[in-house]
């Protein structure tokens, strides 16, 4: 198990459990993580899971894929830290993870 | 005076299980027109996955969607669908049993006595970026799509996105706006090579102009845009001068005018029984994603089934009375027949 840390528009947060193999956006999905829509289920095909990973994190959690940046198109306010959640997999490295949702995802 | 059509099915969206059901429809002779908000046939496999691989169609070890919809299009071709693309159903009057009128906003109306709602996530529309007081300028400054291109004649506009939709409208308004600026994230465009080489072209030759950032934030008064407030990549800020904002940032799937034809609804989908995939209105199915039972599973293959099960109890609405015998495909003649093959 891994703990991932979802910090909201307004600095709430919400710790979850996600089991290594699963993707940060089905831990969201799973716990009803305010924020993460996930309109298309997984597919890397629609930008509504967009999270920043906090800056401490960043190096853990990998680059972008060239199908995640052209997907990161269709998100708002993209920024260096911007990465879709269905596309980081969760394992032990990323035990402790914090990301923040956008206010909006569209 | 609108058009009024007059058939067996409606069925509100063309994505898989709809198209599905045109075939088992067919197949006890029940004539369906389709009805969707998007361009083309496909739905979700059209808009959101086209090139990716679904794994999990029976006897299809791998098939993407643009190919799925390619096929379930053929299957059905023998019952001669009518589809009615860029449209969405806006309301849902039933009069009587068996006896449904249809209006779309594209100013159709149909008499029909069933309907299908296999509407998937909902309709898909363009996702408005969360800009603040961005509100305020819709349908005046602020343009989610090109309906007239006269309408932008002489504009100061600034088109903001990457993909086809924005390319393709900075290169068709370039010549007849007063000016233009295409913004985008980043120096790379995932919409065709083709459109990219003709915007850099237009850029070069001082028709318009191309520039990287993000927009944070809108000046203006009275629904008139201004300027728009702008974060350049390298993290300055600069405005643009437009009068006209054009933003494409894709499609979302938004649950529409479904939530108004007094169906029950459960959290934004439609409950149906597992017998006839019938929702709290007899006569009024509903299949694919936008159904909910215990057990549910939102894959395709069980909205085939569902397709093939409402199609049963459609029939004996339809034919009143009538006994509805069993068949097969590979052994009845007449169902052969419907098909075209012999």
């Amino acid at each position: 198990m891994a703990k991932i840390t979802f910090i909201q528009h307004n600095g709430t947060e919400q710790t979850v459990e996600g089991i290594p193999g699963m993707t940060v956006m089905e831990a969201a999905i799973k716990n009803m993580v305010p924020g993460i829509d996930a309109d298309c289920g997984g597919a890397c095909a629609c930008a509504t899971c967009h999270v920043y990973v906090e800056p401490e994190w960043l190096d853990k959690v990998g680059k972008r894929a060239a199908m995640e940046e052209d997907m990161l198109d269709f998100a708002f306010d993209v920024q260096d830290s911007s990465r879709l959640s269905c596309q980081i997999k969760i394992s032990d490295a990323i035990d402790g993870l914090r990301v923040r949702v956008p206010e909006k995802q569209f | 005076m609108s058009d009024v059509i007059s058939t067996d099915a409606v069925i509100i969206g063309a994505g898989p299980c709809g198209l599905f059901a045109i075939f088992e429809l067919g197949l006890l002779d029940i004539k369906c027109h389709v009805v969707d908000i998007l361009d083309r046939a496909g739905g979700q496999c059209a808009e959101l996955y086209p090139e990716k691989p679904i794994y999990d169609i029976p006897a299809l070890p791998i098939v993407t969607g643009a190919e799925l919809t390619h096929r379930l299009l053929e299957q059905a071709k023998p019952f001669h669908p009518q589809f009615h693309f860029n449209q969405m159903v806006t309301e849902l009057i039933k009069h009587g049993d068996s006896d449904f009128e249809l209006k779309t906003d594209g100013g159709i109306t149909f008499r029909c006595k069933i309907v299908v709602v296999a509407a998937g996530g909902g309709s898909f529309q363009p996702k408005k970026p969360p800009i603040p007081g961005i509100d305020a300028y819709e349908g005046t400054s602020v343009f989610y799509s090109v309906k007239k291109m006269e309408d932008f004649r002489g504009k100061d506009i600034l088109i903001v996105g990457g993909g086809d939709s924005a390319l393709d409208w900075t290169n068709n308004l370039a010549p007849i706006a007063k000016s233009l600026t295409l913004l985008h994230r980043r120096d790379e465009f995932r919409a065709a090579p083709d459109s990219v080489k003709k915007m850099r072209e237009l850029v070069a030759a001082g028709k318009m102009q191309m520039k990287l950032g993000q927009v944070t934030g809108l000046t203006g008064a009275d629904g008139i845009l201004s300027s728009v407030q702008v974060k350049g990549n390298d993290g300055a800020a600069f405005d643009i001068q437009a009068n006209t904002l054009l933003p494409f940032f894709g499609l979302t799937m938004k649950l529409g005018p479904v939530a108004n034809w007094g169906l029950n609804l459960n959290e934004n989908l439609i409950p149906v029984d597992t017998e006839k995939f019938e929702s709290s209105t007899p006569g009024i199915f509903a299949i694919g994603d936008i159904n909910h039972y215990p057990g549910k599973l939102k894959l395709i293959l069980s909205g085939f089934h569902e397709a093939a099960l409402l199609a049963q109890q459609a029939f004996h609405y339809i034919n009143p009375g009538k006994r509805l015998l069993f068949q097969y495909t590979t052994s009845s003649t007449s169902l052969q027949k419907k098909l075209g093959v012999v």
